[in-house]
């Protein structure tokens, strides 16, 4: 008993904080796996991106279509079929990957941006400035956010930079209220006054002494946008406003098979798949995260 | 009380102005018309075009627009450019069917997302509250368009049951109950379907209140007076973790109303969310500035109701 508190004790003096939260996150098995979706989801649309920006195509060309061969089983010479234009399922879910990834993290990037920004100078000055930001995030949040960005990037055409650009003009509320939360809390601590009596400028006491203690929360909960942003672009996909064919994306492939529903299962069942555990693997990761930030043993 | 309602009507007319301003700019600022095939077909001469512009004041500057579309919409004369029906009758005409179909998936959300809330914080820690939260994050990360079109392939394959729309056409039915569960039938798909992230959602936030609440100290009497389980964690700790359960309701609207664009589109229901699709479609302008708007100000509404509820079933919160 007594050695083992000895050893406690020892352990949270020689731990710092960090450390700490990165020894539980991985001590949890679901966090591991989950990692390693991710991860395999990387590696796969990272090495197909490099393989046709070389001109080679692995198992076969995205867009070659084949009508002798359209909506084949999966079967050795291709993995999970074919589709209506006899088009290898496998290579356009590879190709599909890349998109569903790049969307996730530019929205979340624009998102985290924006928040940031508006977050930080609605908390660090507070007053008329908070109150009118603020307001706007109130109203913001009152719309149905899935229809609100569907209409926009209908009106603006949907290409690969407008969804990225409208998620992350419409997702950044969330982010930019913590960030507030997090400002008008370390503004009134001793160390931002410190700073301030000596005389430092705004900008120096936001990215110096404010942010970096902010940082952790900001950024488990801007990540949170990657999976939201998968599935939206899905969504969208699925409607017809999503990337646009003949580019293949999770989305429109569901969405191209839909026709062929009854008798081509696997155009609906491996897309889906894939977006299923991209977005899983995302939201059981951060969440692991959470935990192993939490403060309780 | 009263104070507290004046001064959240006066500032959901200020957030309702905003929201106005999103809602017409998000439309009009963006390049494109609302008719470009019209615009640039040469068999339409210039004088019909100049009309259709003039008659949807689309020769006006923004500011002048926004001014004629938000009389228009208040005194119901906005008209959509689809079918030039007055865009308030087409949105009213689908509210029956958008509000029950949220309303369910709401309750279905809250409880089920009750129990599987409850039932993880029972076991925090052990395996079953592992599998909840697995399979919460699942329903979160489960795209509805595609479990949507699964679940449709089983039921229409297996059983060759009728889904589509709010009812099935070309059967008698013998009594007016059957006309009855044959609408709530069609209802009860959908709303499930709408329902999984919401219920999940609603699981993890109930959970992590719970877990504060089995802390307390009354928890722990409650336990050493030898009362059961059930009694403890059912009338004891849920009733002081009730917070979630309300603010559930304001917070899952936004989300079921995003959600039943796709849902309403896959199932032929008609509700506002396919409205809204078949605008975007359409382009119609009117009906998409209006729909935002009545969207917003639903919600707007489903927030000022769970706020009530919460002061109504919380004596410690004071609305000031």
């Amino acid at each position: 008993m007594t050695t083992l508190t000895a050893k406690t004790i020892q352990a949270s003096e020689t731990e710092t904080p960090g450390t700490r939260i990165w020894r539980r996150f991985w001590a949890q098995p679901i966090a591991l796996i989950s990692v390693i979706v991710i991860l395999f989801f990387a590696i796969t649309a990272g090495g197909t991106a490099i393989l046709s920006a070389t001109g080679h195509h692995w198992p076969c060309d995205p867009n070659t279509t084949n009508l002798e061969q359209k909506l084949l089983p999966p079967s050795p010479q291709h993995w999970l079929g074919t589709d209506n234009l006899g088009r290898d399922v496998l290579s356009r879910m590879l190709h599909g990957a890349g998109i569903s990834l790049t969307v996730g993290f530019i929205a979340v990037a624009v998102s985290l941006g924006i928040g940031l920004v508006v977050g930080a100078i609605a908390g660090y000055f507070g007053g008329l400035t908070d109150q009118i930001l603020m307001r706007s995030v109130d109203a913001l949040l009152c719309f149905p956010t899935f229809f609100l960005i569907l209409t926009a990037v209908a009106i603006l055409g949907p290409s690969m930079i407008n969804i990225v650009v409208v998620i992350g003009l419409v997702s950044w509320t969330g982010t930019a209220r913590l960030v507030r939360g997090e400002f008008l809390t370390l503004r009134e601590t001793e160390y931002v006054k410190g700073a301030r009596v000596l005389g430092q400028g705004h900008w120096s006491i936001i990215t110096r002494h404010i942010l970096p203690n902010a940082a952790a929360p900001i950024l488990v909960t801007a990540v949170l946008g990657i999976p939201d942003a998968i599935l939206t672009e899905a969504g969208l996909s699925f409607l017809g406003f999503g990337v646009q064919p003949p580019q293949a994306t999770w989305g429109n492939i569901i969405a191209e098979g839909k026709s062929y529903l009854l008798d081509a299962w696997w155009l609906n069942l491996f897309p889906g798949l894939a977006i299923l555990l991209a977005a899983l693997s995302f939201y059981l990761a951060i969440n692991a995260l959470q935990e192993a930030a939490e403060n309780r043993s | 009380m009263t104070s507290f309602i004046i001064r959240r009507l006066a500032l959901s007319v200020v957030l309702l102005f905003i929201i106005s301003i999103i809602s017409f700019f998000i439309v009009t600022l963006t390049p494109g018309s609302p008719y470009p095939w019209g615009e640039l077909n040469p068999k339409i001469s210039p004088e019909v075009k100049a009309t259709f512009r003039k008659k949807f004041h689309l020769d006006q500057p923004l500011p002048t627009q926004y001014a004629f579309i938000m009389r228009d919409l208040f005194t119901g004369n906005l008209r959509s450019i689809k079918d030039d029906r007055p865009v308030m009758s087409r949105i009213l005409e689908r509210l029956p069917a958008t509000l029950s179909l949220n309303f369910t998936a709401i309750l279905i959300s809250l409880s089920f997302g009750t129990l599987l809330g409850v039932y993880a914080a029972r076991y925090a820690g052990h395996w079953q509250d592992m599998a909840s939260s697995f399979f919460a994050f699942l329903f979160i990360a489960l795209p509805g368009f595609w479990i949507s079109y699964i679940v449709a392939i089983v039921l229409v394959k297996n059983f060759g049951v009728p889904i589509l729309g709010t009812q099935s056409y070309g059967i008698a039915f013998p009594n007016e109950l059957a006309v009855i569960l044959d609408r709530i039938w069609h209802l009860l798909l959908p709303a499930s379907i709408l329902a999984l992230g919401g219920f999940a959602a609603q699981s993890r936030y109930l959970r992590a209140t719970m877990i504060e609440t089995t802390r307390e100290g009354y928890i722990r009497t409650a336990h050493a007076k030898g009362l059961s389980e059930e009694v403890v964690l059912y009338k004891h700790a849920l009733r002081n973790s009730i917070r979630p359960l309300i603010a559930g309701i304001g917070m899952l609207l936004p989300a079921m109303i995003s959600g039943s664009v796709v849902i309403e589109t896959i199932f032929a229901y008609p509700g506002m969310g396919r409205l809204g699709y078949e605008a975007v479609l359409e382009r119609d302008y009117p009906t998409l500035v209006a729909l935002n708007f009545v969207l917003a100000a639903l919600i707007l509404l489903g927030n000022l109701i769970s706020d009530l509820l919460y002061a109504a079933v919380d004596p410690r919160v004071r609305l000031e």
